[in-house]
């Protein structure tokens, strides 16, 4: 199982890192980082799908007999496309909270926002368990 | 012509996204976005007359004949999210003529009509393909747009919440992509009804489980479902206004449809259902979602944060009647999506109402206020109504719809959770009254009159709960032909 199916079990190994990055760190681009980790192991699995043993690039000629199968790698050139627009959205995002609260760690931007008056809610309410003794409107 | 319309349907508010930019002007982009929507939903009214008339359809896009090519279906089962999208997107439209300017400076709300054109070409898009991938690829296109949309908020909170959404939802598309993948290493085709078809043979393949789990996380996401539904309270809440009411009406409902559609056309029942236990799995999710959000949403100081929480739960609501698998159920399941759709419109437009005249909707800044603007109020508390489901709002209907189909299916534990969460549903609308008429006023100064083509829309929303309360026939057959749709085997 594991020798004839190693391609997928590193694959998905690749994948599972790049979730734990964006899960375990605080730091925004490096969840960014761990993001396309992610996204580039589902990206090969993809093009894993499509080798045939033997096959030869999909490009006719008359000396080859097998092709690769070229679908794959035409739907992942989308993806790839997709995965590159998130990121350019997700750093523009992390730029702008860069400018705004000069930090890109995620728990210091709460603390921040948290004792910034100007931003209204309190942090608990964001996160569910806000209410009106954090809040001070039991005028 | 007529051949062409579902192409069109997503063609032109895709065309008129960058012209929106390029006019470089708040009114042309505001034109262009009404345009685009009201095509879209005259479209829409074209589509569903055909369906009823002669039964689903498909179009090849490009003249590529399926499976090789892309398809494009419309059938009972897209017809009613079709509709609920581009009419919402009128109504947003309408809306926010004045109210996008309340909260964005000019450049701001051109983008925002531009963003705004995206994500309807992205719901419609996705709403109305037959092929997997590219449902994949409309669904980032309008996932993209929205991070856009929502970083927009007026609070810098709300890049945070944007950054949130975005690792969270695209986390979601991912696994919609490997689900996508192992479906297509299993049966060789990503076309949907080919999909459905193939995978009869494939039975008991261990690759084809884990596609579907992955699939149905994936989507989890994006529906918000309980528990991962982390990104939707921030997003709405803090988003400017008028996407909140786009968004809380439209994008959650869509994730839904392309997940019912993707278990009972795709995978089938059969698989989905009764080789796995997805069906158990979700009604259990469902009645935390409902019992949470709304239990959440009693404890919130912000109207808004408060209307995304109870977001969630109705969430909880739709999938409860969805994951029964029965006909009722889906049935009930759609009826709830038309029906919220429009219930939270009205009360996000209620909320841009309060937001115009007070520049704020914390509730400490509501307090006396009910006297004061009797009609804002009461728009806020008919809504209300609608959420907690009490007659004669649609809420009543669909939620009616829904205990019939679980006293069907003896799912006793789930209606339980149902009357504990409508019980909550009044203590947090029952707060808004608190709030309005028994407090003394807040010293306002000044309260300027909203612009009436605000007023107007919410109205019109308001209204229309109360319609779909009262004669029902219009949602309740749309619902019901996209549950036979759905159930009738064959994507």
């Amino acid at each position: 199982m594991i020798a004839t199916h190693y391609v997928y079990w590193v694959l998905f190994a690749i994948m599972m890192i790049g979730l734990y990055v964006v899960i375990s760190h605080g730091n925004l681009l490096k969840k960014l980082i761990g993001l396309s980790i992610f996204q580039v192991g589902v990206f090969l699995f993809y093009i894993s799908l499509g080798k045939v043993r033997g096959g030869s690039a999909p490009i006719i000629s008359p000396t080859v007999q097998t092709y690769s199968h070229p679908l794959p790698q035409v739907l992942i050139l989308t993806a790839i496309v997709v995965g590159v627009a998130t990121l350019a959205v997700g750093l523009g995002l992390a730029v702008r909270i860069f400018e705004t609260y000069g930090t890109v760690e995620e728990d210091e931007v709460i603390t921040r926002s948290a004792t910034d008056p100007a931003d209204g809610v309190p942090e608990d309410s964001l996160n569910g368990g806000g209410g009106d003794a954090a809040q001070g409107d039991e005028a | 012509m007529t051949a062409q319309l579902p192409a069109l349907q997503v063609a032109i508010p895709l065309i008129c996204a960058p012209l929106c930019v390029v006019g470089r002007s708040r009114r042309f982009a505001w034109w262009l976005f009404l345009l685009a929507a009201l095509a879209s939903l005259a479209i829409s009214v074209l589509l569903a007359l055909r369906v009823s008339r002669e039964g689903a359809f498909s179009y090849q896009m490009g003249g590529w004949t399926a499976p090789a090519g892309i398809e494009w279906v419309v059938a009972g089962y897209n017809v009613p999210i079709l509709l609920v999208v581009s009419a919402i997107a009128v109504a947003v439209a309408v809306y926010g003529y004045r109210a996008a300017g309340l909260e964005l400076d000019d450049w701001h709300t051109t983008l925002l009509y531009t963003f705004l054109c995206l994500t309807l070409t992205g719901l419609l898009g996705l709403t109305i393909t037959g092929d997997i991938f590219n449902a994949f690829v409309f669904l980032e296109i309008s996932s993209l747009s929205t991070y856009a949309l929502v970083a927009m908020g007026r609070r810098r909170r709300a890049l945070l919440s944007s950054f949130r959404y975005l690792v969270i939802g695209t986390v979601g598309a991912t696994f919609f992509v490997i689900g996508i993948g192992l479906a297509y290493a299993v049966t060789g085709t990503l076309n949907m009804a080919d999909l459905a078809a193939r995978v009869g043979a494939a039975e008991g393949n261990r690759a084809l489980y884990a596609a579907v789990v992955f699939m149905v996380v994936g989507l989890g996401v994006k529906v918000a479902l309980v528990p991962l539904h982390a990104w939707l309270p921030g997003a709405y809440a803090e988003a400017p206004n008028v996407v909140s009411m786009f968004l809380a009406a439209t994008s959650t409902k869509v994730a839904i449809y392309i997940l019912t559609r993707v278990m009972f056309t795709v995978f089938g029942t059969a698989l989905v259902f009764t080789a796995l236990p997805t069906g158990q799995v979700l009604l259990v999710l469902a009645s935390a979602a409902m019992i949470l959000g709304s239990a959440v949403a009693c404890f919130q100081g912000d109207l808004k944060y408060l209307l995304a929480w109870s977001s969630v739960a109705q969430i909880g609501y739709i999938m409860a009647g969805i994951s029964l698998a029965t006909a009722a159920g889906v049935s009930a399941g759609y009826l709830h999506i038309i029906n919220h759709a429009i219930t939270k419109a009205a009360m996000f437009a209620a909320a841009g109402l309060l937001l115009a005249r007070l520049g704020s909707v914390q509730l400490g800044a509501l307090a006396g206020l009910g006297r004061r603007m009797p009609w804002t109020f009461g728009a806020i508390v008919v809504a209300g109504v609608g959420l907690i489901g009490l007659p004669p709002t649609a809420g009543f209907v669909s939620k009616w719809a829904l205990v019939t189909a679980l006293v069907e299916q003896r799912q006793w534990l789930v209606i339980a959770a149902m009357l504990v969460s409508s019980l909550l549903a009044m203590v947090y609308v029952g707060r808004l009254v608190e709030v309005a008429w028994f407090r003394d006023p807040a010293p306002v100064t000044e309260t300027a009159s909203p612009p009436k083509g605000m007023v107007a829309v919410t109205w019109v929303l308001v209204l229309l709960t109360i319609w779909f309360g009262i004669d029902a026939s219009l949602p309740a057959s749309l619902a019901d032909s996209a549950a036979q749709a759905l159930l009738g085997g064959g994507g």
